[in-house]
């Protein structure tokens, strides 16, 4: 059999659907909780997930559900938390990741299943996405995404500034509980394809690689779902290939391709920032002495390669520490 | 209602009547009277530690009132839902989250009061944007993203955000704190324009620098007393002793321990 006949494939099929809506969901939710300086938060609620996955295995409902309902349980709880007792609640939040792992862990030795049942839901699974679990995805993403898009700049607002949109009438608590319970479906959405332990790297890597490149929050939003979308189906194939030689999960190559398309736009975006900040305009100060730079042998000009970075009405040369201003026949010292 | 039964005067922007506050059980404000009469500029003054920041959170309902009452425009804060008339500028916050934003995108999210839910930008919140960074003289930045901008600058960007929401009441905590002297003219020339418009303000300052031909009354903190209230006063005058640290410091402030211990102790939350 080979990689195109596997795509044929009734489970590939679902599992590229399901990756794409996973693509698409994560990192659109993502984009608020990196606003909010809560990267983290999508790790504890995957964390708590497995308990609920547990609960599934061992009731015989569907793992889906459950996972649903715990989850979001679970990040209700967290955001009570951050906001009842310090303002990053960290090691409160630490206490619930270990208790959803080790409570999930063992919760599925109790109702008799191996590790290999687990494993799929931990770092995903090509084969084991049902129809249903697809339509379930799609209902999921579709409401993280009608909610995200619509509320954007209510969520916006809350996320950068909790007192601001407080006194702006918002009910910030509504929609911090909101953004809560929205990653927590995104997540439930995710288990299927990256797994529950690597779900919130889709929430953040993509995040993270788009405001490499983008200046505003509305290009991060949308290249962050770019990436996501790539790097899901992408790491998808990938793990089909790779799955004629050995057997990997698609999480950790779903994971590890959006990690490099991180590698590849970083350095890029060191490169940009360092430029702007370069190019800055220098403040304009009045009744600056008159100082002319002395013995200048050096001609500056638009290709000289030294910054021309603006300075009231003219440009200052950034030259060996000096900004050197022209004026007449001779530099002056700015 | 007044205790007579007579409707309280809604064209009177901020009255605070006996307020009382306290932050994780301890008193900070103590029977503060204050009236802001509208179209007025009024500074409050004081050391570190008087108060005036506390006070500027009760009368936005950012912390919860121990003793007396806070009325906007007539109707005491629990009941007062027009928030969209009242602009604030929080203390020491920094424009940028951990996504960068453009200067137009976090001016416009000062809209977010007289938006409707999930509804498309309107063309009278376009021109408000647009108008606000006419106002702090930031046109020509509005697509730079903000953490390119300085101190002083991303401290206009906040000014222009609380201005985009088109208040009548706008409520500033200590916007000039480490912001250069061009960047606090420009700050003084918003307000001023801003003042023009009849709206009213009410401004914690440390430096008063080039507001200070703008300011209609002075009313100076001291321990959570108000120890002055009358015709502007320069800093120098208000505040002999001003740069004496005298913070509130709680004792136990942050261990370790997450604190679920103590799930009734609502003030936690709202120590500033």
């Amino acid at each position: 059999m080979s990689f195109l006949d596997l795509l044929s494939l009734d489970f590939m099929q679902r599992a590229l659907v399901a990756a794409l809506l996973t693509g698409l969901a994560a990192p659109a939710i993502g984009t608020f909780i990196v606003q909010r300086r809560l990267a983290l938060l999508g790790d504890g609620i995957g964390h708590v997930a497995v308990t609920g996955v547990a609960l599934g295995l061992l009731t015989g409902t569907s793992p889906t559900w459950t996972a649903v309902v715990v989850a979001v349980l679970g990040a209700v709880l967290m955001e009570v938390i951050r906001e009842r007792g310090h303002t990053n609640g960290d090691v409160a939040l630490a206490l619930l990741f270990y208790g959803g792992l080790a409570g999930g862990v063992l919760i599925t030795g109790i109702a008799g299943q191996g590790a290999a049942t687990l494993q799929a839901y931990l770092f995903g699974s090509l084969n084991s996405i049902s129809f249903t679990d697809v339509v379930f995805t799609a209902v999921l993403t579709v409401v993280v995404l009608v909610l995200t898009l619509g509320l954007s700049p209510q969520l916006f607002a809350v996320s950068s500034d909790q007192d601001f949109a407080r006194v702006a009438g918002l009910r910030v608590r509504g929609y911090n509980l909101l953004i809560a319970v929205l990653a927590a479906v995104s997540i439930t959405v995710a288990m299927r394809t990256v797994g529950l332990l690597l779900v919130s790297a889709l929430m953040v890597v993509p995040v993270a690689t788009s405001q490499q490149l983008a200046r505003s929050f509305r290009a991060t939003f949308v290249g962050a779902m770019l990436v996501g979308c790539v790097a899901s189906v992408g790491g998808l194939l990938l793990s089909a290939a790779l799955s004629f030689r050995v057997a990997v999960a698609p999480g950790p190559t779903i994971v590890l391709l959006a990690l490099a398309m991180f590698t590849a736009t970083w350095p890029i975006g060191v490169w940009m920032r360092r430029r702007s900040r370069l190019m800055a305009p220098f403040p304009e100060v009045t009744a600056a002495p008159h100082r002319s730079a002395d013995e200048h042998v050096h001609e500056h000009g638009n290709d000289c390669g030294h910054p021309a970075v603006p300075h009231g009405d003219h440009v200052d040369y950034v030259h060996d520490g000096h900004r050197h201003a022209p004026h007449g026949e001779h530099y002056d010292e700015h | 209602m007044t205790p007579a039964g007579l409707p309280y005067d809604v064209t009177v922007p901020v009255v605070l009547d006996q307020v009382s506050v306290a932050i994780g059980g301890r008193p900070i404000l103590r029977d503060v009277d204050l009236t802001v009469h509208a179209g007025d500029m009024v500074t409050l003054l004081g050391p570190n530690g008087s108060g005036k920041s506390t006070l500027v959170r009760a009368l936005t309902g950012l912390l919860p009132v121990a003793r007396g009452e806070v009325r906007l425009y007539g109707t005491p804060l629990d009941d007062f839902g027009d928030w969209q008339r009242v602009g604030f500028v929080p203390q020491r916050s920094t424009a940028t989250g951990g996504v960068p934003a453009t200067v137009r995108e976090v001016v416009a999210s000062g809209r977010v009061g007289r938006r409707r839910l999930l509804r498309p930008t309107s063309a009278a919140d376009r021109r408000a944007v647009e108008s606000a960074l006419d106002v702090v003289g930031l046109a020509d930045r509005a697509s730079h993203g903000v953490s390119q901008l300085s101190g002083g600058q991303q401290q206009r960007v906040l000014i222009a955000r609380a201005l985009a929401g088109e208040p009548d009441l706008l409520v500033l905590d200590e916007p000039t704190a480490g912001v250069d002297l061009p960047n606090q003219q420009a700050l003084a020339d918003a307000l001023r324009r801003l003042k023009e418009r009849g709206a009213t303000i009410v401004l914690v300052a440390h430096e008063i620098g080039p507001m200070m031909p703008l300011i209609d009354r002075t009313v100076v903190m001291r321990d959570g007393w108000v120890a002055y209230d009358g015709p502007p006063l320069t800093q120098e005058v208000a505040s002999h002793t001003h740069h004496h640290p005298h913070e509130h410091d709680v004792p136990g402030g942050h261990d370790h321990a997450p604190h679920v211990s103590s799930p009734f102790d609502w003030e936690r939350r709202n120590r500033p």
